[in-house]
């Protein structure tokens, strides 16, 4: 089984949401705070869903997203 | 070896080793390209030679040439030099060494073919937008037009701004002997990337931070610490850079200033003035920008009056009026272009000077 | 754990001034990608625009000239020529290829210059706050046509690509987007095609990406990813248009 998970860069993260659209899993969510630049950023909402396919990162305009992939 | 003054320019330009010329056709400096495309240097230097879409597009290729630390030029007249403006404009900003050759025609607009000295103002104080200079030559025969690019190339880099060769149609087309400079070979990219380490090249990026060009700087602050640095350079240029000749100084009473053909013309004037027994001598002006502003201002008072003659309606006599500050009168003869001033005007002119004193 | 997707490393941390959501960005990072996995770093130029993207010397760290308003293409020629085994390549908008810079860029591309043109069309013009550009649809509102571009006031969108395509010096002209995961794909793939194609001398390559202006559109990036599908992929639409100086 393979499990994913993601790290956002919340600093420069700037809530577009297009990552949010982009995953399969429909688990990545913006914060209800905000960042420095005021922006609400993206979170993984669902820690156990992810299966690392990298879409959300693929999609992120920022480069904000790395996503890491292990098998279990 | 007998040239053109415009061909002297292609031929001075491969041996001092420029890199790249850009440039589109325009009377009267057309041989400049057409000089290049019959010697095929990149054959044997490997010097780019591209006839481009618009002076538009040449001065911007001038700009993205030097930009990348290569030696590179472009010529010109007038109505081309005057599209070239916002490139010469950028070029200054960034601090980007350039080559402009501009072999003046009259004007305003399309003007005539014919030869003039109407862009001085063009030239000195530019058409771009800002405060900045550009370094200006005038020679004065075929021979200064080979001598002056090698000067130019080397004042360039120096300085690291555009520097123009103000030619006129009448230099740029007669021919005259001339000694052309040896061959100098084209700097190698490793002296490229030694000599100039702002460029954009991409040379050794690995082991520096990346270089970028731009003349954009949103920080009002910023920007005029940029601006005031600019002007420190070029106030340290007006201190070392000046040329100029003199001709019958010593005992001269009377003096004309002139500088390109119209020295040439006022030459002729001088002797025939000397044989009426008249003190007059002439100061030429060789780089008009920074322009002889102190020795001007000594004739000034050594001077009963001095006289421009331009081939224009009078636009390098108000800087030497600035420049005698008004130790004594300064008169100005001219002809607009095309249509050039005789020595025997230049005479007529100086002894209604006298005998009006 | 293994890590499947990161940042490149050519591009840098300095937060980006796009809006949120902005292609530009997206396409900034995909240059650094492909530059960064073609390991050309230290012969490559970049040459950047007026426009939204006058500030990518910024975000991707290789050596960057700004050009003035449309006249990058001039620039690349004479760099490319210049450094002939250089990967020399261009950064535009649509206002600036294909309106103050159109002689420049047909010229060059006509030449055959051994360069890559990347031309970000999202039909308007997003840094001077929205107007019409010439890529903008029939009847699409801006700033200054508010009621609608319309063909008796202000003519017709130009179609840049497809000329692209018909003049002899391109060896490469596609259209592509990146709107979605496989679009992305796509474009990215694109952009490494035509930055070897400059490597290789193979004449000039001309990638357009349609895009969007969220800001300048008045919509979230979400809806404005939706409305380029919807009304600027009709009219503009994807594929290649010439492979190897063959037409599609």
């Amino acid at each position: 089984m393979i499990k994913g998970t993601i790290k956002v860069d919340t600093d420069r993260c700037k809530g577009c949401n297009l990552c949010a659209v982009a995953c399969p899993k429909k688990i990545i969510t913006l914060s209800e705070t905000v960042n420095r630049m005021g922006y609400h950023y993206a979170q993984q909402s669902d820690n156990d869903a992810c299966t690392g396919c990298a879409a959300c990162g693929i999609m992120c305009p920022d480069g904000c997203i790395t996503v890491f992939r292990e098998r279990l | 070896m007998l040239l053109k003054g415009n061909e002297a320019i292609a031929h001075s330009a491969i041996r001092n080793g420029c890199d790249g010329f850009f440039g589109y056709p325009i009377t009267p400096q057309s041989e400049v390209l057409e000089t290049l495309a019959v010697l095929k240097p990149w054959e044997t230097t490997g010097m780019v030679v591209l006839q481009s879409e618009s002076e538009l597009a040449s001065i911007n290729m001038v700009y993205a040439g030097g930009a990348t630390g290569k030696c590179v030029m472009t010529s010109s007249s007038s109505p081309g030099v005057a599209l070239m403006q916002e490139g010469i404009s950028y070029m200054a900003a960034c601090e980007i060494p350039g080559l402009i050759v501009s072999v003046q025609r009259g004007g305003p607009g399309l003007g005539t073919i014919q030869p003039s000295q109407s862009d001085y103002r063009q030239a000195v104080y530019g058409g771009g937008n800002g405060d900045y200079r550009v370094i200006v030559l005038a020679p004065n025969s075929v021979q200064e037009m080979a001598d002056s690019v090698g000067e130019a190339f080397r004042l360039m880099f120096k300085w690291r701004m555009p520097v123009m060769i103000l030619s006129d149609g009448a230099i740029g087309q007669m021919m005259e002997k001339v000694v052309l400079p040896p061959f100098k070979p084209r700097r190698t990219d490793e002296e490229v990337r030694q000599q100039c380490p702002w460029a954009i090249n991409g040379l050794g990026l690995l082991s520096r931070k990346p270089n970028f060009v731009s003349s954009l700087e949103l920080d009002a602050a910023v920007m005029e610490k940029r601006n005031r640095a600019m002007q420190e350079k070029y106030r340290a240029i007006e201190a070392e850079e000046v040329l100029y000749e003199e001709y019958m100084l010593d005992d001269a009473e009377y003096a004309i200033v002139a500088y390109g053909s119209s020295s040439r013309i006022s030459m002729g004037a001088i002797d025939q003035l000397r044989e009426k027994g008249v003190k007059v001598g002439m100061l030429r002006p060789k780089t008009l920008w920074p322009f002889p502003e102190q020795r001007i201002g000594e004739l000034g008072r050594q001077c009963h009056a001095l006289l421009t003659v331009e081939i224009n309606e009078g636009q390098m006599v108000r800087d030497v009026r600035y420049a005698v500050a008004g130790q004594c009168p300064v008169e100005f003869f001219g002809h607009s272009g095309g249509v050039m001033p005789s020595p025997e005007e230049v005479v007529d002119k100086m002894e209604s000077i006298i005998n009006n004193r | 754990m293994e890590t499947v997707y990161k940042k490149p490393r050519l591009l840098n941390d300095v937060t980006m001034h796009y809006c949120p959501g902005c292609g530009h960005s997206l396409v900034h990072k995909l240059v650094a990608e492909v530059l960064e996995e073609m390991g050309v770093e230290e012969r490559a130029v970049g040459i950047c625009p007026v426009g939204c993207a006058v500030f990518a010397y910024r975000y991707v760290d290789i050596d960057w000239i700004e050009a003035a308003h449309g006249r990058a293409p001039a620039c690349a020629s004479a760099v490319k020529r210049l450094w002939p085994d250089h990967l020399v390549f261009t950064y535009q908008g649509d206002g600036d290829l294909a309106c103050i810079g159109t002689g420049e860029t047909i010229q060059a591309l006509n030449r055959g210059e051994n360069i890559a043109v990347i031309f970000i069309n999202n039909a308007i013009y997003g840094m001077t706050g929205g107007q019409m550009a010439p890529t903008t649809l029939m009847g699409q509102k801006t700033s200054t046509c508010p009621y609608g571009r319309q063909a008796d006031l202000h003519g017709f969108p130009l179609h840049i690509t497809d000329i692209a395509a018909t003049l002899e010096g391109t060896c490469y002209v596609t259209r592509q987007a990146v709107n979605n995961v496989a679009n992305v794909a796509r474009t990215k793939r694109a952009i490494r095609q035509a930055f070897q194609n400059s490597l290789d001398r193979k004449g000039a390559s001309f990638v357009e990406v349609v895009s969007t202006c969220s800001a300048g559109w008045k919509m979230t990036p979400e809806q404005a990813n939706q409305w380029m599908a919807d009304n600027m992929l009709p009219y503009y639409p994807l594929g290649d248009l010439k492979v190897n100086g063959e037409k599609k």
